[in-house]
Formats: C-alpha cells, structure tokens, sequence
C-alpha cells in the first residue's frame, strides 16, 4: 500500500489549539475505556454460549433399575448412569470381613467415609446399603480413569480396585489407600433396593436430599 | 530506518515495520477534509461482518448440518444455550445491518461518481464482495432448516439448473447426487463459511486498492494541496466512531427490540418438502432481486434480467461517458439517479407482495427504468447534459 507520489499529504501534525493537548488526552482516555467496557459486555454472551446446555435436564428423573439375578459372589457387574461406569458388586463373607480387618483399614486415608462421597445411608462401614451389595461409581479420584476389579481369588480373597492410570488402589468398598495418590473415597450413587435381585441407582429412599452433584469429587 | 532505535517498537520496527505502515495508512493517511457522514458506511459494513464472523463461528460451535438435527439445534441454540439467543439474534440482526450498510455504500458511490477512473477496481472488488455476501447470506438462510430455507433453496437451485450449458452441472456439484437433503445441507454449511472467510480476503484488496488512489469525496474533484486533506487521525477516527455509535445503537434496537421485524414466522416451522407455504417472500435484502424474476414472464428471462442487474454494475465505470464524478454538478443526472433509488426500493416492495396488478406493473416499469439507466442514461446523458462548474479546491467545502 503505497500513496501516490503526486497526492497531496497533510501538514504533519494537526494544530492544537492553546492547552487543548491535556482536554483532548483526557477524551480520548475516556473514549478508549469506554470502548473497552463496551468490548467487555460485547464479550459475555459469546463466552456465556460456550457453558451450553448443561442445565436443561434439571429435574429430569434419570435413575435406572437394574436386575442383579445372575451376579454370582464375588462378581461385579458394570452399567452406565449419567454417562459414568458404575459398579455393582455382590460381596463374599470373606470380602466383607477384610474390610473390618484392621491391618487393612489403617492403610486407609479414610476407613470410615467421613468426607461426603456417598449418600447417608451409605455412609457405614461397608459404603453400601446392605452389606451384600456394594454400588460404586467406577472413576477414580485421582485423574478420572477407571479402576479395574480384582476378583476375590484363593491368594487374595479381599478383592480390590486399582486404577491402570497412576498405580491408586481402592478397598472392595471403594475406600482409597494411603500410600497412592488418588485423594477421597470412590463415589456411591444413591440407590435403592427394591428388593434382593433389583436395585435403583439414581434414587436413595434412605437419603432422598442427597444430590451427586454435592459431593466432594467425582 | 535512518536511526537505530533499541526500544522494542523500534527492534519490531527494524524487522517488520507493521508500525509505520499503520501509523501511515491509519494515522497520517491524507484523506479529502470534506467527507460526509455517508462516508461512515464502509467502516459500517466491516463492523457488521466482524459482529457477524464472530457470531458465527460461536453459533457453529451448536449447529449441527443435517436434516434430522439442525433445525432442532437452532432451536437448543434459542431455547436452552446459555446466551445462545443473543448470539443468533446478533448474527441475524447483523445480515440487515450488513445489507443495509452495503447499499448506502454503494448508492453513495453511484451519486458521488466513485467507480470512476482510478478507482474502477474499488468498484469492481466490492462488487465482488456484495455477490459473496449475497451467497453466503443465502446459504446462511437455508441452514436452520425451516419451510423458507427449504422453499428459498428449491427454488435458487431449480433457478441455477436452469441456466444452459453450467447450470445442472453447478447444482449437482451442490446438492451432491441426490435431492435437497443432508449432503447439500452439509455442503451449504461449508459454503456458508468458506465464503463468509472469502469475504475477508476481498475486503483486503478492497481497502489497499483504496489505500493506492485514495477516498473519492462528495465533489468528486482530487485534493490538489496539503489544505485539501486533513489526516485521517483524529479528523475520520472521531468521525466514523460517532457514526459507529449510532449505527450499534440501530443495531441494538433491532436485536432486543425487535427481534422479529425482519424474519419470517414461516421460517420457524421446520422443513415440510410436502407442503409449501402458502405466501412465499425472500428477506428484505434480497427482495428487489426477487420482484425482478417474477416481473418477467419467461423462466430463462427472468433469471438473465436478474442475473443482468448485478452484471451491468460490473460495466458502470465503462458505461459512465461523463468527466463529472460527482451528481451534484450534473442536474440531469442527479434526478436520474434518484430515480434509480426509487425504482430500487420499489422493487424491494413490490419484492414483499403478491406479484399481481398494481405490484406487477410498478416492478416491470422499474426494471425497465433500472436498466435505461444503466444503458441509455449513462452512456448518453453526457451528450447532451450541460453540466455545473466544478469546485478547484475543497477548501471552504465540508468538513
């Protein structure tokens, strides 16, 4: 972009008139933090539409039933609620003795789920509500990956969790170990027994305020 | 260059001198003292379609292109995103902004003689940015997928099969083997912002062609000497702000107060390709095009009279025989060319009605009177027009 040689250019600086210099800087700053406030609230609603649609299923009764019939002890099934993997496990006398073995329970950060990370009535000794059952929401609480199940065998009837991702190991009941870096317990869902084959996850008639959405970390 | 500097403007300076060209394009640009506010409507048009880039690339973010989806997700986008209704409302508000801005553009261009030599390709490039405008506002109309993006697409792409020899070619390289369905949805989403990033690339060389031979002014005769030309900071800075200001506050009035002024009811029941809506208009900006077509009793006539009224815009700085720039020292033509305004709009209205009686005869004489300006008056005027001293200088004009 070149001007043309024989176009006539303007007197080099345009006359300002006697102690003008300090009114016009004072306008022009007024002007310029005025446009950027304008640019600011011009800013909101692109930003805002990024947050989406997150708040359009509120209220929505999304719990669902599961039929546990053909889940052997020691098994653990997996189905998904809200998106997340959750674990439904049926526990043996030997997997709901270790978790009151004490040399398993003080290697625990918190062997008696005292940071909210369950509903009321999961809030026990066993996270659960019958001892039998045990429901976890499979993320772990260090980075988000899931733990895969160890199944009770002859040299370790316990059973366990540990995460692929970065070495946290979790009790049968979801309790984190201390010596891993995942910080609180895995999440239990509210559930419902309706009766001995069939749970609900979603809806906890022991806790019924509970929300998901206020525990400590999922 | 003369001086080292080891400031870092000066270190940036030595190695990309960004600052100078602005400060001598943006700063000192010597631009004629007596510009009018009719001036501001470049600048105008550039906001707009900065507001509408933005918008767009947020609202694609929630648009999904296919015929199952995307007239629901517009609906998620008025409903349920979080501000997303502002957002659309500020990307359809900006298209009539746009539009708006481009025709005050270019009928002051017409009146002041801007097309004319040097400044032939200043027209010709924003020709060529009001056609892609005018192609990805209409691809952007069939995206939400309602009864008149459908109609409104049947209808362009019947139109461009029948254009002989390229026309079936080019519809089918549209619509993709099969008929008006989620392949050309998908096609047209692509269009529409392919094109909309085009039109950032042909404002480039619009504003450095004007950069070369510099701002005509409403005298149409070139500043001669320094007195003539004031620099474009602060003189044009504050003036095109002013304009600006009042120009978003139009704009505002029209998202938050009338939203609806200027869209279609029809637009918001989804796609039926068994039903067409009983009365069929185009958007505003597009009507007079429209009047066009349906003024002419021929399928083949009227798309080459309506094609033939942009074409013959691409010929105006050839066609224009008169050493006059401006219409205010051509009092023939100055009244021609109003009339040429009012044979536009009328179009435009006539463009919103049903093309019977009354409507039918005013766009046929208005299309007749469009083209006898463009090919009797312009050409032939200058023969007999006598035209009005010109001033020497711009000094005691304007500003």
């Amino acid at each position: 972009m070149t001007q043309d040689a024989d176009r006539p250019t303007p007197s080099p600086s345009c006359p300002i008139p006697g102690g003008g210099a300090r009114r016009r800087d004072v306008l022009s700053t007024v002007i310029v933090g005025a446009g950027c406030v304008g640019a600011c609230a011009l800013a909101y609603p692109f930003l805002d539409s990024l947050n989406g649609t997150k708040n359009t299923s509120l209220g929505e009764d999304d719990s669902i039933d599961v039929d546990i019939a053909a889940l052997r002890p020691g098994q653990q099934l997996v189905v998904t609620w809200r998106g997340w993997p959750v674990f439904i496990q049926k526990r043996t006398p030997e997997m709901l003795a270790s978790l009151k073995t004490a040399d398993i329970v003080q290697r625990l950060r918190d062997p008696d789920s005292k940071i909210l990370q369950q509903p009321k009535d999961a809030t026990n000794w066993h996270r659960s509500v019958v001892p039998e059952i045990g429901v976890l929401i499979g993320i772990c609480t260090h980075l988000g990956c899931v733990p895969s199940y160890a199944t009770p065998s002859p040299n370790d009837k316990s059973g366990k969790y540990s995460c692929p991702c970065h070495g946290s190991q979790f009790d049968v009941a979801g309790r984190v170990y201390k010596d891993a870096p995942a910080p609180y317990n895995l999440p239990v869902p509210p559930v419902t027994m309706l009766s001995a084959t069939h749970v609900r996850i979603g809806q906890s008639k022991g806790d019924p305020a509970f929300s998901i959405a206020s525990i400590q970390q999922i | 260059m003369s001086k080292p500097d080891n400031t870092p403007a000066g270190w940036l300076e030595a190695r990309l001198p960004i600052i100078s060209a602005f400060r001598r394009e943006y700063v000192d640009f010597a631009m004629p003292r007596n510009l009018t506010y009719l001036w501001n409507f470049g600048a105008f048009a550039t906001i707009a379609l900065a507001l509408l880039i933005v918008s767009g690339i947020f609202l694609a973010l929630n648009y999904t292109p296919s015929v199952a989806e995307a007239f629901n997700s517009i609906e998620t986008i008025d409903r349920h995103v979080s501000s997303g209704w502002l957002v659309r409302a500020i990307h359809m508000g900006g298209v009539s902004m746009l539009f708006a801005a481009l025709y005050v553009h270019m009928a002051r261009s017409l009146y002041y003689g801007s097309y004319k030599a040097p400044r032939e390709l200043l027209w010709l490039t924003g020709l060529g940015l009001f056609i892609l405008v005018m192609i990805a506002a209409f691809a952007g109309y069939i995206l939400p997928w309602g009864q008149m993006s459908y109609w409104g697409a049947t209808v362009v792409i019947n139109a461009m099969n029948a254009v002989p020899l390229i026309g079936p070619a080019l519809a089918s390289w549209l619509l993709g083997g099969e008929g008006l369905g989620s392949v050309a949805l998908h096609r047209i989403y692509v269009l529409h912002f392919v094109t909309a990033f085009s039109i950032i690339g042909v404002i480039v060389l619009h504003v450095a062609a004007l950069h070369v031979v510099g701002s005509n002014n409403p005298t149409g005769v070139e500043p001669k000497t320094s007195a003539d030309v004031v620099p474009f900071h602060p003189y044009y800075t504050t003036k095109d702000g002013l304009g600006l200001c009042l120009f978003l506050m139009v704009y505002a009035a029209l998202i938050f107060f009338a939203p609806d002024l200027l869209t279609l009811a029809n637009n918001y029941a989804m796609a039926n390709p068994l039903v067409t809506p009983g009365d069929i208009t185009p958007e505003w900006y597009f009507a007079p095009f429209y009047a066009i077509l349906r003024a002419v009793p021929s399928k083949l006539g009227g798309l080459i009279l309506t094609a033939g009224s942009l074409v013959v815009l691409f010929a105006v700085p050839w066609l224009d025989r008169s050493p006059v720039r401006s219409a205010r020292y051509r009092p023939v033509l100055r009244w021609a060319l109003l009339a040429l305004f009012a044979a536009f709009i009328a179009l435009g209205v006539a463009g919103m009605h049903k093309p019977t009686g009354l409507w039918l005869a005013l766009s046929r004489i208005s299309v007749a009177y469009y083209y006898a300006y463009f090919l009797i008056l312009l050409p032939f005027l200058p023969r007999v027009e006598i035209t009005r001293p010109e001033p020497a200088t711009l000094r005691g004009e304007g500003a």
